[in-house]
């Protein structure tokens, strides 16, 4: 069997293994790496750096690929010779490798600029896992970072950095940033982002020197100005490798050079990738090492064609809510329709040459990317209206954009994924929702921004096409929930206005405000910036508003059962303030109606009482019946679990409002069926039931577990509690939450998950406990001197009289 | 008749930011709200149903009602939702800061809930 040798273990080399083994086994494959890992998608690195990805996300091919596809990997060895007389490489451990095929894919490194010091200790480079694993470690609060460089990956590595608490600056050698793929304008609308985002951009600073005795202290530019840093990333650009094609004697000029065969001047030795240059070009992005693996794969397995004519050039910055994409040759194209919205911090450029698209910069909004790449891939002509060459015009039939893309239209740029191929993954393998999609043939498993095109050609093709049901909270931060829920975890935002300001509209509304408060509540187990102005009215002192703005008080009462004590404080209460209603709630507790926001906290003093929360999306109750205490047909005692249960759980907040309940046996006197969770005693046990309701909607709750033991039950209610904190859509009811999700994957990822997965959710479960407090504390301890007390103008006595010749204006 | 005169109300500090706070001046209830450094007062009921405005939620220069969320505008009075009727505006007043202090105009001797029918604006905003 032919012995095919591959040089670099990256994603240029491994996309053209892949295909080179769809053609059959017809190589005995060895590949060297010299980085210590499998094959990673090293596009993601900043996702990576930023925190949204952990390294085991980004693997391409795990090592049972490597083993089950009879490749030889040999991880950590750099070549360091070809000898391409007797047909052999050697590598920096010695041995030597005799090929029959050369495969060099050996991509490219970060350019180092010549400046002075960039051996100190502190300055890296962005360009592999170990750069990003080594920037992780120092990345910090109190760290302040210098990235030099303004391209993608210097803007990317930047976001990254900051996520993680540095104070970060940018700096730039040329007047604009990404001026690769950005005109000035473009450029401009970007470093407002940026800058936005909290990252300071220096534009025409040429770094002279990186300063410090061993560590980095500082940077010097041209002018003599200096900047303090203590870390700095180089991310100036890149080099292709070239050493291995000059020691195999082919013809290297910038890159190795490549025919439309991806053949090399030798006959048995190839190149792909960004190691490699073709017609003239060195590409630096992931779409083309694809379109270059296929050809390269055909041409090795004896095949004459397809070939490889040149990619259009498109590049996707990917920092969240720093939409930009620019692609094809804008500058240099006669005609142009520009669009503008400085508001909205979007822009558009669309470059024409002989009546067919040059060209495109979209910041801001990038949705319409893949028009713009189908013009670029087709040369269509762009005869037609002139505005609409900015925005598609609206269209009656919703599958009419999809249906007028060719099978042959690339859709997944990173992993090179088409229309054809996702129909025929549709039709051929039943795919009907987007992770199958995904699984099935990789699209939008690279950078996601492809994400809604392959959900709409779904929507359009599949005929049992299920929506993975998004909800966005409202139009100030248009983000569906669990995206939204990962974007505030992975970039480490604490407060609703901070969300807002990078990823909305910078204001807010009384809908999503509220929502965005629980979701960093809850992600931060109450270790978020609280901004009460962000809270509804009840939120913010902790009572329910009434129609004439008065306030109603139900104090906790555990299980449902209180004191001669109790009651007779509530009647003192009652009395003392003249409380115009006493009124016994639903919920097995007592509501004081009626009462002044003044008078709030003096009426929590005098109750002695917690909150019950009855003015809040948080735990409400725990209604319990007498159970085996002294009912004489009660199997469990209800009481005492349904008091423990709702010690574990008050003072904590949820999507929506819960309301539960414990009973001593099925005849489920206090209605444990119809509440959010409930525990029904049996002979010898409990069943745990969640997601009923008795409102709004009524509904009988789903069985979530049968155990044996008070204890368990309780756990069970805890784990399904969490979960649906951590999970449901803002102001989804554990009924409609259940309901969506089914029962089945209910359980799953709650009582039957691992026990990693049951134990990380009690954790974080305790985390907000332990954080938790009880409302009421405020009545003494007011976050804000005017929470409750009213506001006497300073001029008070004077304005019933006539006027005071001092304010009189 | 229309005499009206500036009144100190309280520090600055007293007003959190993008909250509103009431007080009492002579014999109407106003509300303030802190949009940043700036002070915007008006009156403190709905046009809806009097709900308390200084407990609403702030978004951009309007505040959403806590009864049943109508918005209404903090410079003009305006109700911007629900759209498409004619509902009363709110009275606003002007406001200043003098040395830390929010200082507002009110009218002298115009009681509450008298409205000047010449001088009613009715809104017709169409705002989603």
């Amino acid at each position: 069997m032919t012995r095919l040798v591959v040089v670099g273990n990256g994603m240029a080399g491994m996309a053209c293994v892949e295909q080179i083994i769809k053609h059959g086994p017809k190589f005995r494959i060895t590949v060297f790496g010299d980085e210590t890992h499998v094959n990673y998608n090293r596009v993601m690195l900043s996702s990576v750096l930023a925190g949204e990805k952990s390294a085991d996300d980004i693997v391409i091919h795990s090592r049972e690929w490597y083993a089950h596809n009879e490749i030889d990997l040999r991880v950590g060895v750099r070549i360091t010779g070809v000898d391409p007389i007797r047909k052999t490489v050697t590598g920096d451990d010695g041995r030597v490798t005799p090929y029959d095929k050369l495969l060099i894919a050996t991509g490219s490194s970060a350019w180092m600029p010549p400046i002075a010091g960039l051996d100190k200790d502190g300055v890296f480079a962005f360009r592999t896992l170990d750069d990003t694993r080594e920037l992780l470690k120092r990345a910090g609060p109190g760290t302040t970072a210098v990235v030099i460089g303004g391209g993608l990956l210097g803007l990317e590595a930047a976001r990254g950095l900051q996520v993680h608490g540095c104070q970060v600056t940018v700096v730039h050698l040329m007047a604009t940033l990404m001026e690769r793929q950005l005109d000035p304008p473009g450029g401009q609308y970007l470093v407002a982002k940026m800058e936005r985002l909290g990252i300071r951009v220096l534009l025409g600073r040429s770094t002279t020197s990186i300063l410090g005795k061993k560590r980095v202290e500082a940077v010097e530019f041209s002018d003599g100005e200096r900047l303090d840093a203590d870390l700095v990333v180089v991310a100036a650009g890149i080099r292709p490798n070239v050493e291995i094609g000059r020691k195999a004697g082919i013809e290297v000029k910038r890159g190795i050079v490549v025919n439309d065969y991806m053949e090399t001047s030798s006959p048995d030795v190839f190149a792909v990738g960004e190691c490699v240059e073709h017609r003239g070009i060195c590409y630096g992005l992931v779409a083309p090492l694809y379109e270059q693996g296929k050809v390269l794969a055909a041409t090795l397995t004896g095949h004459r064609g397809p070939t490889y004519t040149g990619t259009v050039q498109a590049a996707t910055l990917k920092i969240m809510g720093v939409d930009v994409f620019s692609a094809g040759d804008w500058a240099n194209a006669p005609d142009h329709v520009r669009f503008e919205d400085p508001g909205q911090g979007c822009y558009r450029r669309v470059a024409i040459k002989d009546g067919k698209l040059a060209g495109v910069i979209l910041v801001g909004d990038t949705s319409d990317s893949h028009r713009y790449m189908e013009w670029l891939r087709t040369g269509a002509d762009l005869a037609g209206p002139r505005r609409e060459l900015l925005f598609p015009p609206p269209s009656s039939d919703a599958g009419l954009d999809m249906a007028e893309m060719a099978d042959s239209a690339t859709v997944c740029g990173c992993v090179g994924v088409t229309k054809g191929a996702i129909i025929r993954a549709i039709h051929e393998q039943g795919v009907h929702t987007l992770s199958q999609l995904k699984e099935c043939t990789r699209a939008s498993t690279g950078c996601g921004t492809c994400a809604s095109l392959c959900q709409g050609l779904l929507r359009a093709v599949a005929p049992d096409f299920e929506d993975e049901k998004k909800t966005v909270i409202c139009a100030c931060v248009p983000f569906a929930e669990d995206r939204l829920r990962d974007i505030l975890k992975s970039q480490k935002l604490r407060s609703v206005h901070q969300v807002l300001e990078i990823y909305g509209n910078g204001i807010g509304c009384e809908v999503c405000k509220p929502a965005l408060s629980y979701m960093l509540d809850m992600l931060w187990c109450g270790n978020h910036d609280e901004d009460r102005s962000a809270r509804f009215i009840n939120d913010r002192v902790h009572a329910n508003i009434q129609k004439d703005g008065t306030f109603s008080v139900v104090p906790r009462i555990r299980g449902g059962v209180t004191s001669a004590d109790e009651l007779r404080r509530i009647a003192d209460v009652a009395d003392k303030y003249s409380v115009p209603m006493v009124k016994i709630t639903g919920s097995q507790r007592i509501d004081l109606l009626g009462i002044k926001k003044a008078d709030l906290p003096a009426v929590w003093a005098d109750l002695g009482m917690p909150s019950g929360q009855a003015y809040t999306k948080g735990v409400r109750m725990v209604k319990t019946c007498v159970g085996t205490e002294f009912c004489r047909f009660g199997t469990q005692d209800s009481t005492a679990a349904g008091i423990e249960l709702e010690r574990r759980f008050e003072q904590l907040y949820t999507p929506h409002k819960v309301k539960m309940a414990t009973v001593g046996c099925p005849r489920n006197c206090a209605e444990a069926t119809v509440k959010d969770i409930g525990l029904v005693g049996i002979e010898g046990g409990w069943q745990v039931v969640v997601g009923g309701a008795a409102g709004k909607s009524v509904r009988k709750a789903d069985l979530l577990v049968t155990v044996e033991q008070t204890e368990q039950a309780l756990e069970a209610a805890e784990l399904f509690f969490q979960y649906y904190r951590e999970n449901a859509n803002y102001l989804e009811r554990t009924y409609d939450f259940v309901e969506r999700l089914g029962i089945e994957k209910v359980r799953k990822e709650t009582v039957y998950a691992p026990e990693p997965v049951r134990q990380a959710l009690r954790d974080r479960f305790m985390k907000s406990k332990a954080r938790a407090r009880d409302a009421w504390l405020e009545g003494k301890d007011p976050m804000h001197p005017t929470q409750f007390a009213p506001l006497k103008p300073i001029d008070s006595r004077s304005v019933r009289l006539q006027a005071d010749p001092k304010v009189l204006a | 008749m229309n005499e009206s005169r500036w009144v100190r109300v309280a520090r600055c500090e007293s007003f959190p930011l993008r909250e509103g706070r009431a007080v009492q001046v002579a014999d109407r209830e106003i509300a303030i709200f802190n949009l940043g450094g700036e002070f915007l007062a008006t009156d403190n009921q709905c046009p809806h149903k009097g709900g308390p405005l200084c407990d609403g939620i702030v978004t951009g220069r309007s505040v959403v009602c806590p009864l049943h969320t109508w918005k209404i505008n903090l410079e003009s009075g305006c109700v911007e939702r629900p759209g498409g009727i004619a509902a009363p505006a709110v009275q606003t007043y002007p406001s200043r800061v003098e040395d830390g202090i929010v200082v507002v105009c009110v009218p002298v001797g115009t009681p509450t809930g008298w409205v000047d029918s010449e001088k009613i604006q009715y809104c017709h905003i169409t705002q989603a």
